[in-house]
């Protein structure tokens, strides 16, 4: 078993009386790439300063590679960041902000130079070394600021929202490119970002935070189809939560009673018992639809309020009767089949087995 | 018909405007470049006094003031004044703009106020206050204690100018030097002097140009160390004599190449690095 490359013990990081971060335990192997996401606020930006040095936990220790690092202030460290802002030296040209490092180890003008070319010709910028970085695109900027932190070869690589800047399009690209940078050089990225798509794209594990603690870790399926709590199912969206009262235990499926109707849902664990409070979920690409009723185990029947168009995936937000919204992804070619601009009732259904019961 | 008359009324009411404030900014640059012209104009006259008609063109005035030992002792110890000012003015601004870009204390506004106070006390009062002070501490007529004076009186410039430039600095720009392996020095050096630089030359030019036209505290604390300002008030004490004019012209050319060049440096090189 190897020694994780990041722990953190018990930290904790107040900013006078306001706690950013309260009691958190993590431990982050080398190699692996991890995305930290969270609603702003959540305390993972200032997670990410703190490994960076930046900022000091205020209880807790912090080890990266098995040395305590709560006082090591930040130039003594091997932890470069991907800045959201990018913060390039704006009196540097590309070639010499990738330098900087370099030059701050005290390497020798013609090693600098060399494998200041050398990484800018890596991700595809190497004709733009000698410009003024004011003049570069967002894109071509992003990769120099990448080459930057990347030309020192450290073991951690940290970024803060590096993608929160650029065009839809080269987002998606400079996810392949990082993904595809973290599995050739086998460094530990150390992601954080606001940003659901990105974090599942790319991560091994996500980490979602909440409020300054964790709320949910684990792998981005692991997360999606089974998320730990109300706040993790919300935060990932497309899901529908449905609250209600345990009416019947048979076998390993409960009854549940809401106001939306009566749902059955299977219980693995058979701890739940008759009487109590529960929260299930149901993502809404699980939920089938149709123009007329449905023999399924769970069914509701709903008026279509709008519809929400991503290319090939099409959502649709639906009202029940008692007035609840539930959404339903599917196909966008599965659409022409449903007639959705004709009015009239639709009819969603589910097995048993696609909720998800959260866990008490 | 009657839309037409009123377009035409009130177009002739804007052109009036329009040409009554084109004639009051003209007034403007006539009332301050004016005698600044005549001066020119008159240190290369012969006529002792002036007066129209201009008598011969002549170089009599600035060959005499080129002649003259007290000219040249006067303009070599405003140039040691003014270079001194601005080094010792600079650093100063620089410093105290730093900190307040850099940190939060308690009565940063009070700080902030005391360190701006200097140009708005009237220069009469500061040059008596500080001619009291320095022969209290022995230290009056020297010409170092021009040089003290004049870096309090514009450091608060230089501090202004320097800010203004850090306030347009990325706030992670410093985190990320340190980030990158640079000592809180040597960003210093590497990315925050740098990053700088347009206002902090232009500050040095400015704070030089300042202190080579001040003329009150030079006067009180100088003692016999007689700047240019100081020697242009004691020749037209003695007799009226063109050669005022001629150096005159010498100090205005001096101040405005030192503005000038102050302004071109903040405006066009801080607009073109920063976006």
């Amino acid at each position: 078993m190897n020694q994780p490359l990041v722990t953190f013990d018990g930290v904790v990081k107040r900013f006078g009386d306001f706690t950013a971060v309260q009691q958190l335990d993590l431990s982050i192997n080398a190699g692996e790439f991890i995305a930290i996401m969270g609603p702003s606020g959540c305390g993972k930006t200032t997670t990410l300063r703190m490994l960076a040095g930046l900022d000091q936990p205020t209880e807790g220790k912090i080890h990266i590679d098995g040395q305590l690092m709560n006082n090591v202030s930040p130039h003594q460290r091997d932890t470069p960041l991907v800045w959201q802002s990018l913060a390039l030296f704006p009196f540097l040209n590309a070639r010499e902000n990738v330098e900087f490092g370099l030059k701050m180890r005290n390497q020798d003008a013609a090693t600098r130079r060399k494998k200041a070319m050398d990484w800018l010709e890596r991700l595809g910028v190497g004709e733009f070394a000698e410009r003024n970085v004011e003049t570069l695109s967002g894109g071509q900027r992003q990769r120099v600021a990448l080459a930057r932190s990347l030309v020192t070869e450290p073991r951690l690589l940290l970024l803060d929202e590096p993608l929160s800047a650029l065009d839809a399009h080269l987002v998606i690209r400079m996810q392949s490119v990082l993904t595809r940078l973290q599995r050739e050089l086998g460094i530990t990225f150390v992601y954080v970002t606001h940003s659901q798509s990105e974090a599942f794209a790319m991560a091994d594990r996500v980490v979602i935070m909440s409020n300054g603690e964790i709320a949910q870790i684990g792998q981005p399926r692991d997360i999606y189809r089974e998320p730990a709590n109300q706040f993790v199912a919300e935060f990932v969206g497309r899901n529908n939560i449905i609250s209600g009262t345990v009416t019947g235990v048979s076998d390993s499926n409960l009854i549940i009673q809401s106001e939306l109707g009566e749902f059955t849902v299977s219980d693995h664990n058979k701890v739940t018992a008759e009487g109590k409070d529960v929260t299930f979920v149901i993502a809404a690409d699980l939920v089938e639809v149709s123009r007329s009723p449905m023999n399924k185990a769970n069914s509701v029947e709903c008026t279509l309020i709008s519809e929400e168009f991503v290319g090939s995936v099409v959502t649709l937000f639906l009202e029940s009767s008692s007035g609840t919204e539930l959404k339903v992804q599917l196909q966008e070619r599965e659409l022409s089949t449903l007639d959705h601009t004709a009015g009239g009732a639709f009819y969603l259904g589910w097995d048993s087995d696609s909720a998800h019961l959260l866990p008490a | 018909m009657s839309g037409q008359q009123s377009t035409t009324s009130t177009s002739i009411g804007s052109r009036l405007l329009d040409w009554s404030l084109r004639g009051y900014v003209v007034l403007v640059f006539v009332f301050i470049f004016a005698p600044i012209l005549f001066s020119v104009v008159f240190s290369f006259n012969s006529a002792r006094f002036p007066t129209i008609p201009l008598e011969s063109f002549t170089l009599h005035w600035y060959q005499t003031i080129w002649n003259d030992p007290d000219v040249w002792t006067a303009v070599r110890n405003s140039l040691i004044v003014s270079v001194c000012t601005a080094l010792i003015a600079t650093l100063l601004g620089f410093c105290t703009a730093y900190t307040d870009y850099r940190y939060n204390f308690r009565f940063k506004s009070a700080y902030l106020a005391l360190v701006l106070l200097p140009p708005t006390i009237p220069l009469i009062i500061m040059a008596l206050a500080m001619l009291a002070w320095f022969s209290k501490i022995g230290a009056s007529g020297q010409l170092w204690s021009i040089i003290i004076a004049h870096s309090v009186l514009t450091a608060p410039f230089a501090m202004a100018i320097i800010r203004l430039r850090l306030n347009q600095m990325d706030r992670d720009l410093e985190s990320a030097a340190w980030n990158l392996g640079a000592s809180e020095w040597r960003t210093m050096r590497e990315v925050i002097v740098p990053f700088c630089k347009p206002a902090i030359v232009s500050a040095l030019f400015l704070t030089a140009a300042v202190s080579f036209d001040e003329f009150a505290i030079s006067w009180f604390v100088s003692g016999l160390n007689k700047t240019v300002p100081v020697l242009i008030l004691e020749i037209v004490q003695g007799n009226i004599d063109p050669q005022v004019n001629a150096i005159g012209t010498f100090v205005f050319l001096v101040s405005m190449t030192l503005v000038i060049v102050a302004q071109i440096f903040f405006t066009f090189r801080a607009g073109k690095s920063f976006s």
